[in-house]
């Protein structure tokens, strides 16, 4: 009678176990939201619950921009106590609505102060990343062709229909990479750079995965554009996760002046935590070195700081990015959207 | 009283589960921006291509399923199990991997075209086509067709056919004048289903048909996570259900108006082995078009997943062919130590459990829904209600609502008092059993509304208590619709991925969340583990249809 019982039993242990609040006894409980590409190595994390006495849960919600969507609304009562993954294009967005609690943590005085957009320490920067155009080496070499070494130059004759970018409306890289045309030519010169890369039959894809296994020659996708949209942090990326031991990247990033823009990524601290200490501990925690170290093979993205040893891969096939374009979060807001319709009609109509 | 008590359970999960969280996303969104948004001639050309893209593309996943459906309801061969359950494996898949299913096979570098520039032959570019859509929404949708009117034909009496052959009429006109309005109950169910799919379609569009193309559901994510736009998204979803839930009502009237009890036969009574060449011939034919068109994109996966991946530099092009099992050990690998790592069998096992629970929750809600829907007491003893009409257009509407905005509503309604369910496992097949149940509804529904009712007076007049006829007349009939609606449960369940990445855990990924985490980065492995992930979900697929269409409930297999 009783082992017929127990899988009901079961689910309504679940649920009432989901419906009821925490106990105070135990290891406390610091939840952290993060977007899906969240990862870090168990040892790291183990090491910080141990440390802080404390049990981490993560909750993912989808891409940066669902993130920040379901942290906003749910701000009257936060799901978690610190948010990582809001980045300089949606930051204005998280500081209007007054998402974050200040926090001046003391791991700040290392990190570089181009990096720090938020004055009032609300979101910290834990890395970034650059958006810059990747291309196929041997498609290159084949055809005795140079490969661009800026984008101004995707306009030329000579690179006709070899370009593959995402859509601003749809994708983070491709808004990011928009982004940075717009702060490299401004006003005019974004309206005629993009009209020029129409006529010089440019593809759109809606989001980097499509872009750079579906239309990417240089990517085991075999598709027919040698030049993407990607990362700086791409090529290195291909040569870590060949499936036969490369000696060479088979692409590489163009990182001529103001050709990559810098995409930083954010922790805060959410408004209304109940775990304030813990919150700061992990925000500490995520700036410090041994995160900051483990990192870029786990998210495939640069620490914010500086003292922090990079990995082999990283040094000798990312290149290195010329000035980048930093956008501060104020003028993003103020120009995204209109930038985004802009584009829509200049490329897409 | 037993029809209220049969009733309110599943339409007290629908306030919990469907009205509340929509309810909560709408009341955030309010706002006059909502008649803005509807005044815009933007949104009105979106509602045009939405409804354009959707009934081309059911007319033309009709016309490729029904001959599937006339050879699975009217022969018996080996191996139409297995063909079954094959046609059922693109409903699962994510659209990314089909997208490079069908690269691979058509793209500009694909298969395809290799041969044509082989040959001397202009290439075709299908990508960002609408017929690159319709091919799709046909290689996504096929199998309902096959399903519900397949099931349907199988108990339709042969003999009514053969008689208008006796009497002089050709093939076509005995279709016509026989066949189609035999089977009208059961295709209409099925042009409703697939328009619907097509109607909210999402993924297709974006990745196969780029950025020209927007339906409903495509502007509605932009509005959403674009412009963060929320009344605007609000507004759209709220047209779309507007014509999602016309839709349902027409069907329902139309449905009503055609349902006249047949004389549903025995599968043993109406199905014949293939004798004739010319019925071989037509299998043959039937069967490779099947496969061509629903399995090749699959296939060249498949085979990807086991082929390495690296093009030989300097040798532009050529890819390094040779035999490997690589992608799938590198699955078993984290070779960083990652937490949360995902192994392929806890993602599967995960998918599967959530599987079964969305199969167990939305049979048991759907079963009694459905008795109670085909046995509404109306006026002249048939037709359906208003109140009928209403209640089965109601429970249509989680197949027409935007995932996007259903959810965030379960973001929001779901992460407090008092139902705070954010951390709960239990979300996911709560969330999979809305969108299985309306299946399970409308796959049961045609077979027992066209129950003679003669048959259950005539046993009751003969003595039958109400179980004994339940037992003997409705559970063979419709326990076969039944074991169609649970593998659609299932297929349902395993494939989801809108909602599933919303509130999934982390400690709990489902198979498809592990391939998009894969595809997600950068390399040849990465790569090559999502197709293999891919492949093994397929097969996973097929092996789960195949062993639940092989349920028989005890009773059936003699009907």
């Amino acid at each position: 009678m009783f082992h017929k019982l127990k899988p009901l039993t079961l689910s309504l242990t679940l649920l009432l176990a989901a419906c009821a609040s925490p106990t105070p006894s135990g290891p406390r409980t610091l939840t952290v939201m993060t977007h899906d590409s969240f990862a870090i190595t168990e040892s790291v994390l183990k090491e910080f619950e141990t440390v802080n006495n404390v049990t981490v849960q993560v909750l993912k919600s989808g891409d940066a921009g669902a993130l920040l969507n379901t942290a906003l609304l749910n701000k009257e009562s936060p799901l978690a106590d610190v948010m990582y993954g809001v980045d300089n294009t949606l930051l204005s967005r998280a500081l209007d609505n007054n998402l974050f609690e200040p926090y001046d943590s003391p791991a700040l005085a290392a990190i570089p102060a181009e990096l720090k957009l938020d004055t009032e320490n609300r979101a910290l920067p834990v890395n970034y990343g650059d958006v810059c155009l990747n291309y196929d080496k041997a498609y290159f070499a084949e055809k005795g062709l140079t490969p661009p070494t800026n984008v101004s130059e995707l306009t030329k004759p000579e690179y006709k229909s070899l370009l593959v970018t995402e859509d601003p409306a749809t994708s983070s890289t491709g808004l990011a990479f928009m982004l940075g045309t717009w702060a490299a030519f401004g006003d005019d010169g974004f309206r005629q750079f993009w009209a020029d890369l129409r006529a010089n039959d440019v593809k759109v894809a809606p989001d980097w995965e499509t872009a750079y296994y579906t239309e990417f020659s240089g990517s085991s996708g075999k598709g027919p554009r040698p030049i993407v949209v990607s990362y700086a942090s791409s090529p290195p990326a291909e040569v870590i996760f060949a499936s036969t031991p490369l000696d060479d990247a088979p692409t590489a990033s163009v990182t001529g002046a103001k050709s990559c823009f810098r995409q930083i990524e954010f922790v805060g601290i959410l408004k209304g935590t109940k775990n304030r200490d813990l919150a700061e501990a992990w925000v500490d925690f995520m700036l410090d070195k041994t995160f900051q170290e483990d990192m870029p093979l786990n998210m495939f993205v640069y620490p914010a700081l500086p003292s922090a040893t990079l990995p082999e891969a990283f040094v000798k096939y990312s290149g290195t990015v010329e000035s980048p374009i930093i956008l501060d979060p104020r003028t993003i807001a103020e120009k995204r959207d209109a930038l985004i319709k802009e584009w829509t009609e200049i490329v897409v109509k | 009283m037993i029809r209220l008590l049969l009733v309110g359970l599943p339409l007290a999960f629908f306030a919990v589960f469907y009205f509340y969280p929509m309810a909560a996303i709408v009341g955030i969104s309010l706002s006059p921006a909502m008649l803005e948004t509807l005044a815009e001639s933007n949104t009105w050309q979106v509602v045009g291509f939405t409804f354009w893209q959707a009934a081309l593309s059911m007319i033309l996943t009709l016309l490729v399923g029904l001959p599937g459906a006339y050879l699975v309801a009217r022969y018996s061969f080996r191996g139409k199990g297995l063909l079954r359950a094959l046609t059922a494996v693109p409903f699962v898949m994510p659209t990314l991997v089909v997208a490079a299913g069908f690269n691979a096979l058509i793209g500009e570098r694909g298969w395809l075209n290799l041969g044509l520039t082989a040959a001397g032959l202009p290439t075709i570019r299908l990508t960002g086509t609408l017929a690159a859509i319709l091919l799709a929404h046909v290689f996504y949708n096929t199998t309902i067709v096959i399903r519900l009117v397949g099931d349907y034909w199988s108990h339709l009496d042969p003999r009514l056919t053969q008689a208008a052959r006796t009497l002089g009429a050709g093939p076509l006109r005995t279709f016509w004048a026989v066949t189609v309005p035999l089977l009208r109950p059961a295709l209409l169910a099925a042009a409703l289903l697939v328009f619907i799919f097509d109607f909210t379609s999402f993924g297709v569009i974006l990745v196969l048909g780029g950025p020209r193309f927007a339906t409903l559901e495509v502007e509605i994510y932009r509005q959403t996570f674009a412009f963060f736009n929320l009344p605007a998204a609000a507004a759209l979803s709220l047209l779309q259900l507007a014509c999602t839930f016309a839709l349902t009502v027409i069907y329902t009237r139309l449905s009503a108006q055609v349902t006249t009890p047949a004389n549903l036969r025995s599968t043993d009574f109406t199905r014949r082995p293939l004798i004739s060449f010319r019925q071989k011939a037509m299998a043959a034919i039937i069967i490779a078009g099947l496969f061509g068109l629903l399995l090749s994109p699959l296939t060249a996966l498949a085979v990807r997943s086991v082929s390495r991946l690296e093009a030989a530099r300097g040798q532009r092009g050529e890819i390094q062919r040779g035999f490997t099992l690589d992608y799938y050990s590198a699955l078993f690998e984290n070779e960083r130590g990652q937490a949360f790592f995902i192994t392929p069998v806890n993602a599967l096992g995960n998918s599967v459990q959530y599987a079964i629970a969305t199969v167990l929750l939305s049979l048991a809600f759907g079963i009694p829904t459905a008795w109670v829907l085909a046995h509404s007491p109306s006026p002249g003893g048939r037709g359906v209600g208003v109140r009928e009409t209403l209640l089965e257009s109601i429970l249509l509407l989680p197949l027409g609502t935007s995932a996007v905005t259903l959810g965030l509503g379960f973001l929001v309604a779901f992460s407090r008092p008092p139902f705070n369910l954010r951390a709960s496992p239990l979300l996911i097949p709560l969330a999979h059993t809305l969108i299985a149940f309306p299946f399970v509804v409308r796959t049961l529904l045609p077979t027992w509304r066209n129950i003679r009712p003669q048959w259950r007076s005539a046993a009751a007049t003969l003595g039958a208590s109400p179980a004994e006829v339940w037992r003997r007349i409705d559970l063979p009939l419709v326990g076969r619709a039944a074991v169609v609606a649970a593998a659609f449960a299932f297929a349902i369940s395993l494939g989801e991925f809108g909602a599933t990445v919303l509130i999934s855990r982390p400690e709990f990924p489902t198979a498809s969340i592990a391939i998009y985490s894969f595809i997600g980065k950068p390399g040849a492995l990465n790569f090559g583990r999502a197709l293999a992930m891919s492949t093994i979900l397929m097969i996973a697929t097929a092996s789960s249809i195949l062993l639940i269409e092989r349920l028989r409930i005890k009773g059936v297999a003699e009907f």
